[in-house]
């Protein structure tokens, strides 16, 4: 009887938000993924203007070169909220946490050759910094962003950017067998030696750049672009040689988060060039600019390294990325060096 | 090789600060372009050390869990009809009041936090900053998440993000929170984290979660003690924060008094809309508004300021007149919102015998003197199928928005208004706390989009109230009006019907 | 300072373990249950050791953990390896 009544009379009135219902052209149900995100953000009316910025409104879509008719056609393909991101992010970080564990109990990163050893640290640990310059730009990002999509993706980046930080550190941990001797040896190289003086420039300077997605494009597309191919490819295979995989083992993180966080990169750059001409001559002035100051940034990195291997590491990188940024319409495709 | 192990304190060094490092190809200040407009003086901010320790590894790991757990909860609650177990329909305009007023708040802190994890130049407090910016988006979407079931049955919720930004009463929220993210982002510590999420917190949540526990609402309150652990690490952001602020220079005293305040006072003014809400919405009452400001400002407050009081920090200027108010002010936010029913996207009612006996009860020296009344000539009016409702526009106050219906303090019979001139324009107040904050500020106030104005300069959409109402998206007869009559009461009705106990069975024959 | 701190917690199987540490490690402890939570106050200082939880829980408990269980707190907190307490300075 009862059960009667209540088929009856519990009928929905509405699938889903009437904004949302809007996008769609009709009423039905949205995934939690289009609920979280679609036209949260405030646009209208807003009250005072910032002092921090007299010239703007608090959300304004004239922080960015980029003009786009329908801000939320960023649609993050891994369609992330807050509770899907942590719980992904969870499990690769317990990946992490078992690999070192594994290392560190069995006394693996004694096994490596002692000169890798040094190289490893010497190449990975400073970038614990890069990590955290990423960071700050991608709070610049979420900040100063227009439409909910991509500031609460670049928020995460932020979040994962400062994990990646610390994942680096951890290791840091580990090669200096619970001390910090490491890490502080490694902020010294950041400081002051000359292979590591053109990326802290780099670093610098982007983090006076205004232009939130001018800061996207040469940031997460460029110096990511070239950044995680050589740690997590050419560096590490180089490591083989010296029996590396240990220290191999507790950088799965790098790349695993690389290829999941190009996807949404991607998703976004190919939506923002599809939407104009304008926007993709955009992207390809900012492309160029930074794809030239971050080549002139690892090549030092690569050459030590990799010795005379450097250039052409760099070189084939710099290739890929070109192919991938020109498949999305970014840039126009480019003659490829002999 | 003795490897010295480092401990907890130590190992959160290097995660956080020392990550950091001073730069050398661009000045500081041109990568913190705001970190000293607003006059607070910085000498070493090292000296700022997160309490809680936290880094990414443990936040996922922790966050992940508790989401897993209040996602089922929220899923269950969805499969089983959970609003069937709520105390009455009536509830529900709470719920409204929240997603209209409330989780727009919570989007803003999650972007204005960003704005911070960038733009303050100390290691420290830009990683507690991240953390807060993505919490606060947590509760944002978990508060979609949650209330999105009752959008499929109740009215008042399916258009929250547009009404957020029109709604004469929602600008009251919203003024609250652009005042805040349009000031630097020492200002915005003290009024979020400090004034707010310290100082007023328990006056937001205990209403809400509480309202929601004792009116059968177990999906709100699942959601409310998970975001609380949240709260835990926002609160001790912001007193630590502030403390750090009067221990760097004595020069930030004065300024930080100043906000305390400011933020003190329109952070009150706010609370209007969520005592009026626990005194008059919910079907089964927590306490009253007068019970919980004794309870979490006066006594509470007492602690704190005690405990700040060592910097020369003064309990805030004003605080006498929150107390001596309190057995007005929730009576006369219902009675505006009685008033306008018709134009929001909440339901009123008249309030029955045993509601007013409650009230009586709990405002012995206010309520039967000045506004039983009125309650009762307007249930007399309703039954004669008059039921009032006001056709003029409330005059809002110019900063806190709320319209103008609070009293003298030392005087019930007559409204509180107070006048400033500016740029030759009069502009008017509702007490001397805000007419304190538009002189101090005058450019800033002046500039405010008050609903009541921009209707009468024609900018809602039409010169009449239905046309009005269609620029809010109010589905009318729907989302407004009174209670009594409405699509929900009689959905509501419907459902009883299939769950109260039916009439006995005769008894069978022997 | 004798100011009261407090902390409140879920009462969830951990959330019980955590408030039977704090009852039994810090002597003059006020305990207060209320609907799905309990509240201790304690003047100027308590302390929650993370030994003493886990021996309640039968398994190693970290102090970070305290992020599942707490409502709220009142005053300062501090934090190592082995312990979480809140306290007024």
């Amino acid at each position: 009887m009862n059960i009667d009544i209540q088929a009856e009379a519990i009928t929905p009135r509405r699938q889903t938000f009437s904004h949302i219902a809007r996008r769609f052209g009709t009423d039905k149900a949205a995934s939690r993924y289009e609920e979280a995100t679609y036209d949260v953000q405030p646009v209208a009316n807003f009250h005072y203007r910032p002092t921090w910025d007299p010239e703007r409104e608090l959300f304004d879509p004239r922080r960015t070169a980029i003009e786009m008719a329908d801000w939320y056609a960023f649609r993050d393909p891994r369609q992330f909220y807050y509770a899907t991101y942590n719980i992904s992010r969870a499990a690769m970080q317990q990946s992490f946490d078992d690999a070192v564990n594994f290392v560190d109990k069995r006394g693996l990163v004694g096994s490596v050759d002692a000169d890798w050893r040094a190289m490893f640290a010497a190449y990975l640990l400073p970038l614990r910094h890069v990590e955290w310059a990423a960071n700050m730009n991608c709070q610049l990002i979420a900040d100063w962003g227009y439409g909910t999509q991509i500031t609460s993706a670049a928020a995460f980046c932020g979040t994962d950017r400062l994990g990646i930080a610390q994942i680096i550190s951890r290791i840091g941990l580990v090669l200096g067998e619970g001390s910090d001797e490491q890490l502080l040896a490694a902020k010294t190289q950041w400081l002051d030696a000359p292979e590591w003086q053109p990326m802290r420039r780099l670093v610098e300077d982007l983090l006076v750049v205004r232009d939130w997605f001018e800061l996207f494009v040469a940031q997460l597309v460029v110096l990511d672009g070239y950044v995680y191919p050589l740690v997590t490819q050419a560096f590490d295979r180089a490591g083989a040689a010296h029996n590396g995989s240990p220290l191999s083992m507790m950088t799965g993180f790098l790349g695993d988060w690389f290829a999941d966080n190009s996807r949404w990169t991607d998703a976004v750059l190919k939506a923002a060039a599809g939407e104009s001409e304008a926007n993709r001559q955009t992207l390809g002035d900012w492309f160029d600019r930074w794809d030239e100051r971050a080549r002139a940034a690892v090549q030092p990195v690569a050459d030590m390294v990799l010795g005379d291997r450097g250039a052409s590491a760099v070189a084939e990188i710099g290739a890929q990325l070109q192919d991938r940024v020109a498949g999305l319409g970014a840039i126009a495709e480019r003659e490829k060096a002999a | 090789m003795a490897a010295r192990k480092l401990n907890l304190k130590q190992k959160y060094g290097h995660f956080t600060r020392g990550l950091d490092w001073e730069p050398s190809y661009q000045s500081k200040d041109d990568i913190f372009p705001f970190a000293k407009y607003e006059g607070i003086k910085v000498h070493d901010w090292d000296a700022w050390e997160d309490p809680f320790k936290l880094t990414m590894d443990a936040y996922w790991k922790f966050q992940a869990e508790k989401e897993r757990k209040l996602y089922a909860v929220i899923d269950s609650m969805a499969q089983n009809n959970g609003q069937l177990g709520i105390t009455d329909a009536r509830y529900l305009n709470a719920v409204k009041l929240f997603i209209q007023g409330v989780t727009p708040l919570e989007y803003q802190a999650h972007r204005h936090f960003a704005h911070l994890a960038r733009h303050l130049p100390g290691a420290g407090l830009r990683v507690a900053a991240q953390m807060q910016s993505i919490d606060e988006l947590r509760h944002c979407q978990t508060q979609i998440h949650t209330i999105s079931h009752y959008n499929k049955f109740f009215d008042g919720i399916h258009d929250f993000t547009h009404m957020h930004d029109r709604l004469w009463y929602l600008s009251v929220p919203k003024s609250f929170f652009d005042d805040a993210t349009t000031a630097g982002p020492f200002e915005f510590l003290t009024a979020i984290s400090f004034a707010f999420e310290y100082v007023l917190t328990n006056l937001l949540f205990v209403p809400f979660m509480s309202g929601a526990a004792y009116n059968g609402d177990m999906a709100t309150v699942t959601f409310g003690f998970s975001a609380q652990s949240d709260e835990s690490r926002h609160m001790t952001l912001g007193l630590e924060a502030v403390r750090f602020l009067l221990e760097q220079d004595e020069a930030n005293v004065p300024i930080v008094q100043g906000w305390i305040d400011k933020w003190f006072w329109r952070g009150y003014r706010l609370l209007t809309l969520v005592a009026m809400m626990m005194d008059y919405m919910l079907p089964k009452k927590v306490m009253s508004w007068a019970e919980a400001w004794e309870t979490y400002y006066e006594q509470a407050g007492g602690a704190l300021f005690a405990d700040l009081a060592r910097y020369g920090i003064r309990e805030p200027k004003y605080a006498d007149v929150a107390k001596a108010e309190k057995g007005h002010i929730t009576h006369q936010a219902w009675t505006i919102f009685y008033n306008y029913t018709h134009a929001a996207a909440v339901h009123t009612w008249d309030v029955d015998d045993q509601h007013l006996a409650w009230l009586r009860e709990k405002y012995p020296e206010t309520f039967a003197q000045y506004y039983e009344q009125r309650y009762l000539n307007w249930r007399d009016q309703a039954n004669q199928g008059k039921r009032f409702y006001n056709n003029g526009l409330p005059q809002l106050c110019q900063v806190c928005q709320v319209p103008m219906a609070f009293t003298e303090v030392d005087d019930p019979t007559t409204i509180s208004f107070r006048v400033s001139e500016f740029g030759g324009d009069k502009y008017h107040t509702c007490s001397d706390g805000c007419k304190d904050i538009f002189d101090h500020e005058p450019e800033k106030y002046s500039q405010a989009w008050l609903p009541v104005h921009q209707i009468f300069q024609g900018n809602c959409g039409g010169a009449t109230v239905p046309e009005v109402l269609d620029w809010y998206h109010i589905n009318q007869g729907a989302d407004n009006m009174d209670y009594a009559g409405s699509p929900e009461e009689a959905q509501w009705e419907k459902w009883m019907e299939g769950r109260r106990p039916a009439a006995p069975m005769a008894a069978a024959a022997e | 300072m004798t100011q009261p701190v407090s902390i409140t917690l879920q009462n969830s199987q951990d959330g019980f373990a955590i408030a039977e540490a704090i009852m039994a490690d810090n002597p003059g402890a006020e305990r207060r249950s209320m609907p799905a939570m309990t509240k201790i106050d304690r003047p100027g200082r308590l302390e929650i050791k993370a030994a003493s939880v886990s021996e309640r829980l039968g398994r190693d408990w970290d102090p970070q953990e305290i992020h599942l269980s707490v409502i709220s707190l009142s005053g300062s907190v501090d934090e190592d390896d082995d312990y979480f307490a809140v306290y007024w300075r």
